[in-house]
């Protein structure tokens, strides 16, 4: 005989666990000794970070001279791994926002780790538009202040004073977000932590919360208005991104489709590398139970969703190039795939349209290995599709004779390697002394004591309700 | 004066939300309920009307998208204008993408500011434990004696309700 089916869905946090066990396991890895694999990873996290330190204050001290920019290539590098990183940063915001909003529970385990994923990849976009400045020591002039220049306003009109507002406001943003969603489990870790440093630490930064149901109810009030506010925010800021491209009169810039190409290209990037931290964090930190299958596949359906939505636009910008009878738009386009720079433009293509294509197959999403390998093809894929868009569109402009190419020097790697370690010796920090999961989510998510609508009651209530004066 | 409050720590979700029910439908005097997480209902089981937070977020958000809708006028037409590539003085559309960043902040910024300050949540108070492993996994219903229900009626009803420990706090309080 076959075997029954089951049909209702499978638990979002498995092993059937109770409110103190999650307590004392998603903190066990804050009150253990960091392992040698913890050690070996922060050491060469900060390995990277010194040589992309050393890399800056080269370039400080020298000049912009020291990257491989020319007078036709103006920008490369470095906003490659502005618009990059930016992308990375839009992922913790849309699982914590907008699958809030959207009510998929599934988010609870993953939320935490995405947002602290977004507030590090933010501080390392942040850095390249600063560096890449001439002078970056006078950055704070994008910032309208009263100064002794007249004082003389910035440029409302301009995008890059847009983009300076957007990121900034979405940093803010994202780090309340994260810290409000924090402070319950931060009271949790100062009663839970042998350590008495570290429980004055954590007193300090858990503002004494205690656990009260009129603070709860407000805490989900203002929980929900930011995810409110964040959603129309993670949309807007990669929009104004694209808008720094989109408003300039290049050829391959100037293109209505950029703001959704863009956002869409964020999630994607933002989802490959939440993956790709999770799938890591999971096993080493044995949260195997939290982060289950089902959390991993929900979000591998995300990657097939925007892979199909940058596949269509890269698409859609070859059709508008040909329909639109433009000769330089005509030209930027067959030179993307077919120039000098064509074998960057194919592996963008097959790494960010035709291998997510497997993950429409359920074992592939299921196997935490594939999905891992697919995820770090996306991130590779998702840098090179900046890079086309920024150098493919400059290094042949509308006058042959300024036709150059544009090489990166061992400082620009340098700073992107830097970055790289920014973010990990972050990211591994975090791992070490905060939740990694939403303790207080996770316990709201498990079927401990709780019956759901629908299922037979336990046992009757022994009370009987009676009205007294 | 002295308050005399008593408090029933319960183990789970099920039995926090029939026991906070129940003891306000009796008349009991609930002060609060302390839970190591939201739980859907238990606005409803111990009455609480919903929080006025949202006022303050649409408030201080309007104010802050007029303020820069203003400011970006002023300073772009009024106080030193520059041409630049001929645009209007008050190029109002390409004020709209500050204008809606500024409105995002400033109401999500005051409002967990606002938030703060009505639970009176600041870095270095100390947190008030009237009941143990709240944080982590009980569930604590606070009741105050009162002329109606004293310590021992309320502690009865702790027991009934499956309550799997009672204690007492003694609460000075200037009158």
């Amino acid at each position: 005989m076959a075997e029954p089916v089951l049909l209702a869905p499978e638990p979002l946090i498995a092993g059937g666990k109770r409110p103190g066990q999650v307590t004392s396991e998603i903190l066990a890895t804050t009150e253990r000794r960091a392992s040698p694999l913890w050690w070996a990873g922060f050491l060469v996290a900060f390995g990277a970070l010194a040589a992309g330190i050393a890399a800056v204050a080269y370039l400080f001290s020298t000049g912009v001279g020291t990257w491989g920019l020319n007078n036709t290539v103006g920008w490369a590098f470095d906003i490659t791994n502005f618009v990059f990183w930016i992308g990375i940063g839009h992922a913790g915001t849309l699982i914590s926002a907008i699958l809030y909003l959207f009510r998929q529970r599934w988010r609870t385990s993953v939320n935490r780790s995405a947002e602290a994923m977004t507030i590090f990849a933010v501080i390392c976009a942040g850095i390249f538009p600063v560096i890449h400045l001439g002078r970056p020591w006078l950055a704070y002039w994008i910032f309208p202040y009263p100064n002794t220049r007249g004082p003389l306003w910035i440029n409302f009109r301009s995008p890059l004073a847009w983009d300076a507002f957007a990121i900034t406001t979405y940093f803010l943003i994202s780090l309340t977000f994260w810290y409000l969603g924090m402070i319950p489990d931060l009271a949790t870790l100062r009663d839970h932590t042998p350590s008495r440093f570290r429980r004055r630490l954590y007193a300090f930064f858990s503002l004494g919360w205690d656990g009260s149901f009129r603070t709860w109810l407000r805490y989900e009030t203002v929980y929900m208005l930011l995810a409110g506010l964040a959603t129309p925010l993670v949309v807007s800021v990669h929009t104004i991104v694209s808008w720094d491209f989109a408003t300039s009169v290049i050829p391959g810039w100037h293109t209505t489709i950029f703001p959704p190409y863009f956002v869409a290209g964020a999630i994607f990037s933002g989802m490959a590398m939440v993956l790709t931290l999770v799938i890591v964090a999971r096993k080493v930190m044995r949260l195997e139970d939290y982060i289950t299958a089902r959390h991993i596949d929900a979000m591998c359906k995300f990657l097939l969703l925007t892979s199909g939505i940058v596949g269509l636009a890269y698409a859609t910008e070859f059709l508008t190039a040909f329909y639109s009878e433009n000769r330089y738009e005509q030209f930027v386009f067959l030179n993307r795939a077919l120039g000098p720079y064509a074998w960057g433009y194919w592996i963008m293509v097959v790494a960010n349209v035709l291998i997510p294509q497997l993950l429409w197959f359920r074992r592939l999403r299921r196997n935490a290995a594939a999905v891992f390998a697919i995820s770090i093809l996306i991130n590779v894929g998702m840098w090179f599709e900046r890079f086309i868009i920024i150098v493919t569109s400059l290094h042949r402009d509308y006058l042959p004779a300024n036709w150059t190419m544009y090489r990166p020097t061992l400082i620009e790697v340098g700073t992107l390697v830097g970055s790289f370690g920014l973010f990990f010796t972050c990211f591994l920090l975090f791992c070490r002394f905060l939740p990694v999961i939403s303790m207080s989510e996770v316990k709201g998510a498990i079927q401990f004591g709780r019956t759901r609508p629908g299922a037979p009651a336990p046992e009757e209530s022994p009370l009987p309700a009676e009205v007294h004066p | 004066m002295t308050r005399r409050l008593l408090i029933g720590l319960y183990e789970t979700e099920d039995d926090i939300l029939a026991a906070a029910e129940a003891a306000r439908l009796r008349g009991m005097k609930v002060v609060d309920v302390y839970s190591p997480y939201f739980v859907h209902g238990l606005e409803r089981a111990m009455g609480l009307p919903p929080s006025k937070l949202p006022w303050v977020c649409f408030a201080l958000g309007v104010s802050g998208a007029a303020f820069k809708v203003w400011f970006e006028y002023w300073t772009t037409a009024s106080d030193w204008p520059v041409n630049v590539g001929g645009k209007p003085w008050n190029s109002l559309p390409a004020f709209v993408p500050i204008t809606f960043e500024v409105m995002v902040l400033f109401a999500g910024l005051s409002t967990v500011f606002a938030f703060f300050l009505v639970s009176r949540l600041w870095p270095g108070r100390r947190a008030v434990a009237l009941a143990p492993r709240t944080t982590d996994d009980r569930f604590g219903l606070v009741i105050e004696e009162t002329a109606y229900f004293d310590a021992p009626a309320v502690r009865r009803f702790f027991e009934e309700s499956r309550a799997v420990e009672i204690c007492e706090r003694m609460m000075e309080e200037a009158a």
